[in-house]
């Protein structure tokens, strides 16, 4: 946590933070649309019957 | 350790830190580089500097705290951090690449809350605010304390007594049958027959949280306290910005106090001194620790404490876990979340107090003990909530079956 500390500029911090932003959207994304493939079928497998999520 | 320290740690920690990430950093196109002969020491594969073996551990090691970060709300930097110190890291390393990895982590669970509806940000922006400026009284009362050499004694009693507090509170008013929190459960299961997004990927489901009926200390304090301006808050919790700023402030100065994320201080907060409902403040509070965490992180990456090779993988199994922790939240009762927060609390507690013991005794595999302790809850309580989530879809998706 911070508190009001006041960064100075640096690049080699901002790249880091910024890989890791990065890393965190693609990531969401990427297993957003994983879930829509395989989701509904992994749920049926792990459920079963109609499947939760399948509407 | 406070992360506001970030500026003081010694350039010693800079080394292993910079060597394995930036390197590859900058030497790789793609996020996970291959390089050879990483500062891992395992030839082939390696994840900015991290060997195929270590890798593998973060990445599994991330799948369990997110699916705790999800679920709850906190338990990051209070997982990883320890974590990492056991697997031999710099104290400034583990610290700032557990909060770096608390920050990415919280980027891809607040996204999902938000799909889920799940994130009130008037209330977030008003923490922020109250936050900001009680973790730097915080701040400023450890370098007190520090000065007077009673700053490692004191916060450790703080850190035992408050977590063995609130997780004794929270476990005590789960397991009541009388807890005045019962009827969101009817909020709940309502979301979780939309839960789409559960396996969706949750797109348009709004967090219906017309029924939320605040705890009794919430209620007490939204008929006491007034004081203009008023806010209304999701769940139609009419609220004082006084009583929002009291409790920022109260949880930040805690936070700064301890030098922890804070989650598990405002996260029970928003529910019991705010009134907010259970999904809304966990949501909320993972919003507020995207600026926190961010900045923190920042701050340790200036002084090289963020290793990529550690939070590259650990982000890589998180994010899958976050996803399965935030749509759990919409499908297990409150009532289930709380006990488990409870447990997580109680066990964290005990953990401490052990480490503290070990200490004082000078018994380092005490130190270890606790460790252990509470990576077993967590291994333990992930699992749980697993398998709680499966067996009540399972439930749900019968009668749907028979009345189709």
């Amino acid at each position: 946590m911070a508190g009001l500390t006041v960064p100075s500029w640096d690049p080699v911090a901002a790249r880091l933070i910024g890989t890791v932003l990065l890393e965190a959207i693609v990531l969401y994304v990427g297993y957003a649309g994983l879930e829509r493939l395989v989701g509904p079928a992994i749920l049926n497998a792990l459920v079963g019957g109609d499947g939760v999520g399948s509407e | 350790m406070t992360a506001l320290a970030a500026s003081e740690i010694p350039a010693t920690g800079v080394g292993r830190s910079i060597g394995g990430g930036l390197v590859d950093l900058l030497g790789s196109v793609g996020l996970i580089g291959s390089g050879f002969g990483g500062v891992g020491g395992v030839d082939g594969f390696s994840v900015f500097g991290t060997g195929p073996e270590m890798a593998a551990l973060f990445v599994g090691f991330g799948l369990v705290v997110g699916i705790l970060f999800g679920f709850f709300g906190m338990g990051g930097s209070f997982l990883v951090t320890p974590a990492l110190l056991l697997f031999g890291y710099q104290p400034s390393v583990a610290v700032g690449s557990g909060m770096a990895f608390v920050f990415g982590t919280a980027v891809i669970a607040t996204l999902k809350h938000h799909d889920l509806g799940q994130v009130d940000y008037k209330l977030g922006g008003l923490m922020i605010v109250g936050t900001t400026i009680g973790i730097e009284v915080g701040r400023m009362t450890v370098f007190y304390l520090q000065d007077i050499g009673l700053a490692g004694g004191v916060i450790n009693v703080i850190y035992v007594l408050l977590l063995g507090g609130i997780g004794a509170m929270v476990t005590r008013d789960a397991l009541s049958d009388d807890g005045d929190a019962d009827e969101e459960a009817d909020g709940d299961a309502d979301e979780s027959s939309g839960a789409g997004g559960h396996g969706h990927g949750g797109s348009d489901e709004d967090a219906d949280l017309s029924n939320h009926t605040p705890p009794a200390i919430a209620k007490r304090i939204q008929e006491t306290v007034r004081i203009p301006p008023m806010v209304t808050l999701r769940g139609d919790v009419r609220v004082s910005v006084w009583v929002i700023t009291a409790v920022a402030f109260a949880t930040g100065l805690l936070s700064g106090l301890l030098g922890v994320g804070g989650g598990f201080i405002r996260m029970p907060a928003m529910i019991y001194a705010i009134g907010a409902p259970v999904p809304v403040a966990v949501g909320t509070d993972l919003f507020e620790i995207v600026f926190s965490g961010g900045i923190g992180s920042y701050l340790y990456g200036q002084s090289g404490g963020v290793d990529l090779g550690i939070v590259v993988p650990l982000l890589f199994g998180s994010a899958l876990g976050a996803r399965i922790g935030s749509a759990a939240t919409a499908v297990v009762d409150s009532e289930g979340i709380t006990v488990y927060f409870g447990g997580m609390l109680l066990a964290g507690s005990v953990a401490v107090a052990i480490g503290e013991l070990g200490g004082l005794l000078g018994i380092a595999l005490l130190e270890t003990v606790g460790l252990v302790l509470v990576l077993g809850a967590a291994v333990a309580v992930a699992g749980a909530i697993v398998v709680t989530t499966l067996r009540t879809l399972r439930t749900e998706s019968r009668p749907t079956s028979v009345a189709e």
